[in-house]
């Protein structure tokens, strides 16, 4: 019978060893990879924008003189329009993934469906935008407005939602379904009272990621027409309006130094708002989770 | 007997799914206020059969039963019988305990409130508990959550959310099997108490709980070349203790399955 020699296993452990710690190290070389450059960044628009937050930067609207200029209308156009969005992509996402979870589940329809919705995802967002000024602004009649474009990102972001709520949805135990259709529940009751509720959790994450993504985005906003220079406030879904990328590409794009400033405090407050937003949205979802557990 | 004796009957049930055939020709008399427990190897029908009871078998796109089952003189598979309006009058408890996320209460309440019960609530949720011998463990901690109990109290919650809609047949699927010798003893008398208002049809793998609480056995099969079909019904004693088909015996003495 053959017998490895003991040094050999010995060499081979202390490469293994070796290997593990290697990897190990990598990780971490990643995560600090990846930490730095949002340290640098957030560093970086501290020192350049924290100066440039005031009261009368949030409260004034657009200027052609940097020091006089403010982002009021910017911030109230994003809250509505992420607003719109958030309801809109949460409506019709959660009321597609019940539809292609429960009642067209396993069909070939809901195949097909489910595939084409994961790479709608992938579409550009400047498509999204050319759509929105096709159909919402022109043949809708809304006018680039507010509405016009919460619809827009609502588009955008519904196969986020799809996809978070599917899978929301799938992850309620099939058990809760079989004893409630066994109380004599209709298929509407068992979405209603289980299905919904325990999936809710699921469902509010995904609304988190599209609103998140929906607030940052600029190009689709370019593209249906959003203004760049407003010096009023939305003050109804008609209205026109600008939103805070749209705002802060615009300074950017300025060669006074004045507005190089603003435009880092611009993109501070985005970052304090979505935050926040987020914030609000894990501490309901926790608040969801928690209720029942044993 | 006489027919207005069985509560269930089954013509010539056969089940399939797809094309594969679980449960073959099963002409089977449940009896009114009685335990009937259905047993046999893994992989022979037992659960299928019995989900053909409350139309369970429905929410499988791809099974297809052919036959009858009588509920009562009435055909539960006849072309104006709503699925959900006989599962009410057929309760069903399941092999895991699985009370929703909600309140003990809202457990019990769950059935009636769905069904539009429009009386006394509190008074339905105590006289279930009650019933399942539940009530004395939790009457101080109604609005606790019900997956704070024990295996076996959550199983019994389970018992009492079926009987909250006053069926009239109770199904059990294994409804032991994933609990301790005590709670399972629990259950096994607790069924024994029920009876006397309900008729009972128990799934088990555990042959001595056939022997100990049911009325009648019906043993399922399958071979080679058949599958759920029915080997031997009648009284379990006469089962359990002389048999008239050899492979009933040599099931029930442990020489296979």
């Amino acid at each position: 019978m053959a017998v490895i020699p003991r040094t050999e296993f010995q060499r081979r452990r202390n490469r293994r060893k070796w290997l593990g710690r290697a990897f190990h190290g990598m990780c971490l070389l990643s995560v600090a990879i990846a930490l730095g450059m949002l340290a640098v960044l957030l560093i970086y628009l501290l020192i350049q924008g924290a100066t440039g937050i005031n009261w009368s930067f949030l409260t004034s609207f657009a200027s052609r003189h940097p020091d006089q200029a403010g982002i009021k209308a910017a911030i109230l156009g994003s809250i509505y329009v992420v607003l719109v969005a958030g309801v809109v992509s949460f409506t019709l996402g959660v009321a597609t993934a019940l539809y292609l979870e429960e009642y067209a589940a396993r069909s070939r329809f809901a195949k097909i469906a489910k595939i084409n919705i994961a790479n709608l995802a992938g579409v550009p967002s400047i498509v999204y935008g050319i759509l929105g000024l096709q159909i919402f602004v022109h043949n809708l009649h809304l006018g680039k407005s507010v509405l016009a474009g919460g619809f827009t990102l609502a588009l955008l972001v519904l196969p986020i939602v799809i996809v978070a709520a599917g899978e929301a949805v799938r992850a309620v135990p099939p058990s809760f379904r079989e004893g409630s259709y066994a109380l004599g529940a209709t298929r509407w009751q068992v979405i209603w009272h289980i299905v919904f509720p325990l999936a809710f959790p699921g469902i509010l994450t995904g609304v988190i990621l599209a609103v998140s993504r929906a607030i940052g985005e600029t190009a689709p906003l370019i593209a249906m027409g959003a203004l760049t220079f407003v010096p009023f406030s939305p003050d109804s879904p008609l209205s026109r309006f600008t939103v805070l990328p749209i705002q802060i590409f615009n300074w950017t794009s300025r060669p006074q130094e004045g507005f190089q400033e603003a435009a880092a405090a611009g993109i501070i407050v985005l970052l304090v708002i979505l935050l926040i937003m987020n914030a609000g949205a894990v501490i309901l979802r926790n608040h969801f989770q928690n209720k029942w557990e044993g | 007997m006489l027919d207005q004796d069985f509560i269930l009957q089954t013509r010539g049930l056969s089940v399939y799914y797809d094309s594969k055939i679980a449960v073959t020709d099963v002409n089977l008399n449940v009896a009114r206020n009685r335990i009937t427990s259905i047993i046999g190897p893994s992989g022979c029908g037992k659960s299928t059969l019995l989900r053909c009871f409350n139309r369970m078998n429905d929410l499988i796109p791809s099974a297809r039963v052919e036959g009858q089952v009588l509920f009562d003189g009435l055909d539960l598979y006849g072309p104006d019988v709503d699925p959900t309006e006989i599962r009410y009058e057929i309760g069903m408890v399941f092999q895991r305990p699985n009370p929703f996320p909600k309140s003990i209460y809202d457990n019990v309440a769950f059935g009636p409130r769905i069904n539009g019960f429009k009386g006394d609530m509190d008074e339905v949720v105590e006289r279930s508990l009650v019933r399942a011998a539940l009530w004395d463990e939790v009457k101080d901690r109604l609005k606790a959550s019900a997956l704070s109990l024990s295996g076996g109290q959550q199983q019994r919650l389970c018992i009492a959310r079926a009987l909250a809609v006053e069926p009239r047949v109770i199904l059990m699927d294994e409804p032991c099997s994933a609990l301790d010798p005590f709670a399972t003893l629990a259950i096994e008398e607790l069924m024994r108490e029920l009876s006397e208002d309900y008729s009972i049809i128990i799934v088990t793998h555990n042959m001595q709980q056939a022997a100990r609480v049911s009325h009648y056995t019906a043993f399922l099969m399958l071979e080679e070349t058949r599958v759920g079909f029915l080997v031997e019904f009648g009284e379990s004693r006469k089962i359990f203790t002389n048999p008239e088909d050899e492979r009933t015996e040599a099931y029930i003495t442990g020489r296979f399955g």
